[in-house]
C-alpha cells in the first residue's frame, strides 16, 4: 500500500464500510432488475456527493476538496469491489480532468461547482467505432460565424443518458488518423441536435450512442484551443485509464475474495476443493497478478498526484497489469464456482460481464502494449 | 536520509576505488579478469571495503560490519554502482555476506558471531552451504546426511548436493539429521564445519549451460566442533526456514532490469530492423516484448511497494517474498527467451567462431536461468507456500 495520509485512511475506511452497507452488489442487482432503465439509484449518487466524493479532485474554490488522485483511486476501488452504479468515474473524474486540464476559468466556474453538487454529470464523448482510437476522431465541427456546429456520431459513452453535459471530441481540421486538428467542446447534453439512444450492454450500466446534426455551441464551448486537443485528450484520457484501473483492481479483488471463500468452503471427495493442488496453484497464480496490479494502480495514481513525467507508460501499464488480472480472475471466478457460478442469481455473471466492460473502455490490453511499446521507442 | 551522508559516501567511493576497476565486474564464478593488475586491484578494493565495513554494512561494527542503516547500505550500493564498479565482498564470501551471516546474527551465540561474521564481512573467508541431497530436494526434511556428537565434536556422514561453490569454500553450513527418531523437520540441526579436512571431498557439477559453480560434497567422518551447532539442537528448521526467507530476498530485493545494459527492445531493432513507421519489423514479438516490459515494471513497482510497507513495519516479509520469487523467475525466465528468440540462430552458438561474444553469453545464461524456478524452494513450492501460508488454503494432500 501506498504511504497514505490520516485523511486518505480515514475516507478509504469510509468508502469501504459505506459500499458494503449501502451499496452492495444487491443493490445493483435490484436496479438491474428493476427495468426502469436507471442509470444509478438517485438516493446513492445524492449520498456520495453529501460524503465530498465527487468533489475529490475539484479545487476548494469550487466547492471541492482537492485531495487527488490516490485518494479518488480509494474509492474508486471500493466501487468497483461491489459494482456500485453511479457516475463518479465518469463525471467526478473524467469530466472533472477535463475541465481541470483543458478549461479555462469561466468554464470551470460556469461546471465545476455542479459536478461537486452532483447537478451536472459531464461524461467524455469519444468512441466513434468498436474500437478506442482518440486520433481516428471524425466528427465534424465546422465552424460557424458565432461559433461551430457538430455533426457525427459517438458510441459507447458512460453514463450517456444520464449525463447533463458533454465532453465531446471532434474534428476542426485534417481527417480521420491526424494527430492534428481535434479539438474539444463541452456541449449540454438537451441541445438541439442531440439524439441519445441507450446501448443494451451486458453489465445493464448507462452506456449510450449519440448522434449530432448540426448541433450549434458557440466558440465559448471549445476547452483549449481549437485544433490541438489531442495531446490535452491524452493527458485526460490518461487520468481516466488509471481512475478506470482502480475501479477495476476493486472488481478483480472482489472476484478473488468470493473465489477464494469459495475454496475453502466447498466440499467435493469428502474435502473442501481449495486443498486440491491444482486449484490452490490457481489461487496463488491468481494471487500474485492481484498484488502485481496493485503495485501499478497504485505508482499510477501517485504519479499523478506528483505530477510525474511518465504517467502514460504508468496509465497504460496500469490498464494493461489489470486488465490481465481482471480477465483471467473473472473466467477463474465462474469456472471454480462450477454450475453455481453459471447461474444468473449467483453474482459471478455480473462480474463477467461487467469485467468485459471496462476491458474494452479506454483502450483494451492490445491498445495498451501498443502504446506502451510506442511510448517505450519501438 | 540525509543529504550528507550519501555525499560522503560517493566521495569516499571516487577517493578509494581504484581507477582501473571502473566497468569491471566478476563473473558467477567470483573470476573478475585474467590481468594479474586488475586482480591486484580489485583485492585492494575489497580490503579498503572491509576496512570501512562495507562488505555488510548493516551489520554491528564489532563483527566487520558499519551498522548503517537499510536505507544507508543502499545508498553506499548506489554509490558503487553510480561509479561504475561492483562490491565484490558479498561475492567473495559466497553463501555468506547473504544468507549465513544475517542467519547467524538472529541465531548465533556471541562466540559464533565473533569468530564466524568478520572473515565473511571481509571477503575473506568464502562460504558454502549443505542443504540438498539427491533425494532431499523440493523435499528438504527428507534429508539423511547424520551428524553424531563423540567427545571430540560432532561426526558427519553423507551427501549434499547443489553445493554451490563447495570446491572453493573454506566454511560449509550443513543441515543435518540428528533424531532419527523424531518427525523429519523436528530431527534436524545446522552445523558450521571447515571444508579442508580429509572427510570431505567435492565434484564439480557439469551442468546443461557447461561449466557450472555447483559440486556434490560427501562427508565421511568429517568433524564439526561441538560449538559450531547454530540454533538449537534438533531446531535446524527454523534455522533454514530463515536463511531460505534471506535467499528469496537477496534474490529477488534487485532490480531486473537495471541488470542489463543495452534495453531489449534497442537490441531488437539491432537485429530485426524496424518497419516505416518506426516500429519493431517483427509485429508479434513488438507485442510480447511490450508486454514483457511490462510485466517487468510491475514486478519492480511491486518490490518498490514492499519497502514502502516495510519502512511503515507492516509487512510479512515471508508473505510478499514468496510471491517475488516467482515474478522474479517469470521475468527473467521470458527476458532470456525473448533474447534468444531476438537472435534468431545466432542465438544458438555454443562454441566461438561464428557467433559473438554476447550471443554465446546469451545462451548460456538462457540454459543457466532454467535453475531459476528449481532452486531456492522450486515454482511449485513458492506456489504451495502462497496458497497455504498467504491465502491460508488448506494443507494439500501433499506429505509433509
Amino acid at each position: 500500500m501506498a504511504v497514505l495520509t490520516e485523511e486518505q485512511t480515514y475516507i478509504k475506511d469510509q468508502a469501504s464500510a459505506w459500499v458494503k452497507d449501502k451499496a452492495p452488489v444487491s443493490s445493483f442487482r435490484a436496479l438491474r432488475d428493476s427495468k426502469t432503465g436507471q442509470s444509478f439509484m438517485p438516493q446513492t449518487w445524492r449520498a456520495m456527493v453529501d460524503m465530498g466524493w465527487s468533489g475529490i479532485l475539484v479545487p476548494q474554490q469550487y466547492g471541492g476538496s482537492d485531495l487527488g488522485y490516490l485518494t479518488c483511486g480509494l474509492i474508486l476501488k471500493q466501487l468497483g469491489r461491489q459494482l456500485t452504479a453511479a457516475p463518479l468515474f465518469s463525471s467526478s473524474l473524467v469530466g472533472a480532468s477535463a475541465l481541470l486540464l483543458a478549461g479555462n476559468p469561466a468554464q470551470q466556474e460556469a461546471l465545476l461547482p455542479g459536478v461537486v453538487n452532483g447537478s451536472v454529470i459531464l461524461t467524455l464523448a469519444l468512441d466513434e467505432s468498436s474500437r478506442h482510437q482518440p486520433e481516428q476522431t471524425a466528427l465534424r465541427a465546422e465552424q460557424t460565424a458565432d461559433g461551430y456546429s457538430l455533426s457525427g456520431n459517438k458510441t459507447f459513452v458512460a453514463e450517456g443518458m444520464s449525463a447533463t453535459h458533454y465532453v465531446v471530441a471532434a474534428r476542426t481540421a485534417g481527417t480521420p488518423g491526424d494527430v492534428q486538428g481535434i479539438s474539444l467542446f463541452v456541449v449540454p447534453a438537451q441541445a438541439e441536435g442531440i439524439v441519445r439512444t441507450a446501448l443494451p450492454t451486458i453489465d445493464s450500466r448507462d452506456y449510450a450512442r449519440l448522434s449530432f446534426t448540426r448541433v450549434r455551441v458557440d466558440s465559448s464551448a471549445v476547452l483549449g484551443s481549437p485544433g490541438t486537443g489531442l495531446p490535452v485528450l491524452e493527458c485526460i484520457l490518461d487520468r481516466a485509464r488509471i481512475g478506470l484501473a482502480a475501479e477495476m483492481l476493486g472488481t478483480g479483488s472482489q472476484a478473488f475474495d468470493m473465489t477464494l471463500d469459495y475454496l475453502k468452503t466447498r466440499e467435493q471427495f469428502g474435502k473442501v476443493i481449495g486443498s486440491f493442488q491444482a486449484l490452490g496453484h490457481r489461487a496463488a497464480a491468481l494471487y500474485s497478478l492481484q498484488e502485481q496490479s496493485r503495485s501499478c494502480v497504485e505508482a499510477a495514481l501517485q504519479a499523478v498526484d506528483n505530477g510525474a513525467h511518465n504517467v502514460p507508460e504508468l496509465a497504460s501499464l496500469a490498464k494493461c497489469q489489470v486488465g490481465k488480472f481482471l480477465f483471467q480472475m473473472s473466467n477463474e471466478l465462474i469456472q471454480i464456482h462450477g454450475g453455481i457460478g453459471m447461474t444468473d442469481e449467483f453474482d459471478a455473471g455480473l462480474y463477467l460481464k461487467r469485467a468485459r466492460v471496462l476491458e474494452a473502455s479506454f483502450g483494451n490490453r492490445a491498445y495498451h502494449r501498443d502504446r506502451y511499446a510506442t511510448l517505450a521507442g519501438f | 536520509m540525509s543529504v550528507e551522508f550519501e555525499a560522503s559516501a560517493r566521495a569516499w567511493v571516487a577517493d578509494n576505488l581504484p581507477a582501473t576497476l571502473a566497468g569491471v565486474r566478476m563473473d558467477m564464478y567470483g573470476v573478475v579478469s585474467a590481468d594479474q593488475a586488475v586482480r591486484e586491484a580489485f583485492d585492494v578494493w575489497r580490503a579498503r571495503l572491509a576496512a570501512q565495513g562495507w562488505g555488510a554494512p548493516t551489520w554491528p561494527v564489532e563483527y566487520g560490519g558499519a551498522g548503517l542503516t537499510d536505507a544507508q547500505a543502499k545508498v553506499v550500493s548506489r554509490a558503487i554502482t553510480k561509479a561504475g564498479s561492483m562490491n565484490p565482498i558479498p561475492f567473495l564470501s559466497g553463501m555468506g555476506v547473504t544468507m549465513v551471516g544475517p542467519t547467524l546474527l538472529e541465531y548465533g551465540t556471541p562466540q559464533q558471531k565473533s569468530r564466524h561474521l568478520p572473515g565473511m564481512a571481509s571477503g575473506e573467508v568464502r562460504w558454502c552451504l549443505g542443504l540438498s541431497e539427491p533425494n532431499a530436494g523440493s523435499d528438504l526434511a527428507a534429508l539423511k546426511t547424520s551428524a553424531e556428537l563423540d567427545e571430540e565434536g560432532w561426526v558427519l556422514n553423507g551427501q549434499k548436493t547443489w553445493t554451490s561453490g563447495a570446491d572453493k569454500s573454506q566454511w560449509c553450513g550443513v543441515l543435518v539429521r540428528t533424531d532419527r527418531n523424531a518427525a523429519k523437520r523436528d530431527g534436524i540441526s545446522f552445523l558450521m564445519l571447515e571444508m579442508d579436512q580429509p572427510g570431505i571431498e567435492t565434484r564439480p557439477i557439469r551442468l546443461i549451460a557447461g561449466e557450472s559453480p555447483f559440486c556434490e560434497t560427501f562427508f565421511t567422518h568429517a568433524r564439526a566442533r561441538k560449538d559450531d551447532l547454530l540454533g538449537a539442537l534438533n531446531g535446524g528448521w527454523s534455522v533454514i526456514k530463515r536463511l531460505l526467507q534471506h535467499e528469496r530476498q537477496s534474490q529477488t530485493s534487485a532490480p531486473v532490469s537495471n541488470t542489463k545494459a543495452e534495453p531489449l527492445q534497442a537490441l531488437a531493432k539491432r537485429y530485426l530492423g524496424v518497419s516505416a513507421d518506426g516500429t519493431l519489423a517483427d509485429a508479434d514479438l513488438r507485442s510480447r516484448l511490450a508486454e514483457h516490459l511490462m510485466d517487468t515494471a510491475a514486478h519492480e513497482l511491486t518490490i518498490a511497494r514492499i519497502m514502502t510497507d516495510a519502512r511503515g513495519g507492516n509487512v510479512e516479509v515471508t508473505a510478499t517474498a514468496s510471491i517475488l520469487k516467482n515474478s522474479a523467475t517469470d521475468v527473467a525466465q521470458n527476458h532470456s527467451e525473448l533474447l534468444l528468440e531476438i537472435m534468431g540462430s545466432q542465438g544458438l552458438g555454443w562454441e566461438p567462431g561464428a557467433y559473438s561474444e554476447e550471443e554465446l553469453r546469451t545462451v548460456r545464461e538462457w540454459l543457466g536461468g532454467k535453475a531459476m524456478s528449481i532452486y531456492g524452494g522450486s515454482y511449485e513450492v513458492q506456489k504451495n507456500i502462497i496458497s497455504k501460508n498467504i491465502l491460508g488454503l488448506p494443507e494439500t494432500t501433499q506429505k509433509g
